[in-house]
């Protein structure tokens, strides 16, 4: 039973905290996003830069953070480790489904098409397949040791997509757009408003992965504890009933 | 390490060459795909000479799929499973073994498989050497990683439908590789595979990386 209050309680205030922080910067970024100027070639879909490299940005840190969470679980195997990389990739798995649905509402009207079979967006919808795969296979396994070092294992599986993802534009021609913010070339740098909205929308995203991965982290401590509660009652129940059968004649 | 793997790879191959399900189902399997892409790709010359690498990459991973599931499903029968965990064979022998047999079907299969592309889509094999390299290194990148996730999904009830969603977009960038490398080879321009197979060799490495040290853990929790 202690288990329970203890983990409802678990940093209460930090969490709620970061939760503001990142409902209050998210808010932020999206009011900045929509007074952007519009620029002459893409016009109103400028400004989904505000939250689409800081959504993929986010992806690439959940998948990082499971990584480095699954090995956390692997050498020290603590329960801990493993609610981390679960719900990192969990959490990862819906910035990568945000990273791609804002591509596509961008592409349609800059490219022409909803989708198109590019590197970087086959890349990043090969890491949605790989993260989806590695949660459903976290569902299917029973609680317990091994599910946990099974998922550590599938987390470090998926960190080798990541350098595909991010150097896929570089690899093959490729029409998604290199890197802005780290291009060398001064020229190809977008302009001032735009670099504040998306390094806005870089902080924002980022508070706003570590407070669903906090709260994630809670939910599966609490189940983890239900299912110890549900457990302990029903031994206890059983026992209660066997007692009186103990006493048959002999 | 090596002995262990050896007697490992043995036991599968000698399951193999008995039970002839690798030449018997699989092969005729590989090649229904390939006469499958004929009928969905309307039989014109051009396309299916041109879309042939890809083709051939897309049957091999379906291929490397069943020759994974069929690896883990001889074990699975009778506590297998337990039997691997109490015979004290080293774990990193375990996974080379059973990733070395996965190889070489795979690898036969390969040889068998380009053979039937090149006589239904009318493609000229050349540059033997540089499509030998990129079966070899995609073959063990996908036996390895078809290992890993063989092991991962293997106590579970749902494994048959669990493991081509869990391998099949990690296998992508082999598929990618190898058909740019067959592309490259087969139009006559060599230079441009070596990148191709770097990027094999890497994912090869660090598939045998993490079989190497996860199989253990995945074998005794699974």
């Amino acid at each position: 039973m202690t288990t329970t209050t203890t983990s409802t309680s678990t940093a209460r205030r930090a969490s709620s905290l970061l939760g503001w922080a990142s409902l209050i910067l998210v808010g932020a970024t999206v009011g900045l996003g929509l007074v952007l100027p519009k620029t002459q070639e893409q016009a109103e879909y400028s400004r989904l830069i505000a939250v689409h490299p800081p959504a993929a940005w986010a992806s690439y840190v959940a998948v990082g953070v499971a990584a480095i969470a699954a090995i956390g679980h692997l050498v020290t195997r603590r329960a801990s480790w493993d609610r981390v990389t679960i719900a990192s990739l969990e959490v990862g798995a819906v910035f990568t489904a945000i990273t791609l649905a804002t591509g596509s509402i961008w592409g349609r009207p800059t490219w022409g098409v909803w989708w198109e079979w590019d590197a970087r967006l086959t890349t990043e919808a090969l890491l949605l397949a790989v993260l989806l795969g590695a949660v459903a296979l976290r569902r299917s396994l029973a609680p317990g040791r091994g599910r946990a070092v099974i998922t550590s294992v599938a987390a470090l599986a998926t960190v080798g997509l990541l350098p595909v993802v991010h150097f896929s534009v570089q690899w093959w021609r490729s029409q998604h757009q290199v890197g802005t913010l780290l291009s060398p070339d001064p020229a190809s740098n977008a302009d001032n408003p735009y670099i504040v909205a998306m390094l806005l929308g870089f902080v924002a995203f980022t508070v706003a992965f570590a407070w669903l991965v906090v709260q994630r982290v809670r939910l599966e401590a609490l189940e983890e504890a239900y299912d110890e509660v549900i457990l302990d009652r029903a031994i206890t129940d059983r026992r209660a009933e066997a007692r009186p059968t103990t006493e048959v004649p002999a | 390490m090596w002995a262990d793997a050896g007697l490992v790879a043995g036991k599968d191959l000698r399951i193999e060459f008995r039970s002839r399900v690798a030449l018997n189902q699989v092969l005729p399997f590989s090649f229904v795909v390939l006469v499958l892409f004929a009928f969905a790709l309307d039989p014109d010359r051009g396309i299916l000479e041109r879309a042939a690498p890809g083709l051939f990459w897309v049957a091999v991973l379906l291929t490397s799929l069943l020759a994974t599931q069929r690896s883990f499903a001889v074990e699975a029968a009778d506590g297998n499973r337990d039997g691997l965990r109490m015979s004290g064979l080293d774990p990193a022998g375990l996974f080379l073994g059973k990733a070395g047999a996965v190889a070489a079907q795979l690898l036969l299969l390969e040889a068998l498989l380009l053979v039937g592309v090149s006589f239904l889509y009318g493609i000229a094999l050349r540059s033997f050497g540089l499509l030998a390299l990129t079966c070899l290194l995609a073959t063990l990148g996908l036996a390895g990683a078809g290992t890993v996730y063989g092991a991962m999904s293997f106590g579970l009830r749902v494994r048959e439908t669990l493991l081509p969603l869990l391998v099949l977009p990690v296998l992508a960038p082999v598929l990618l590789a190898a058909t740019r490398s067959f592309e490259a080879a087969l139009g006559g321009a060599p230079r441009e595979t070596f990148g191709w197979l770097g990027l094999l060799a890497a994912f090869a490495a660090l598939y045998a990386v993490v079989g190497l040290f996860g199989f253990g853990p995945l074998l005794e929790e699974s």
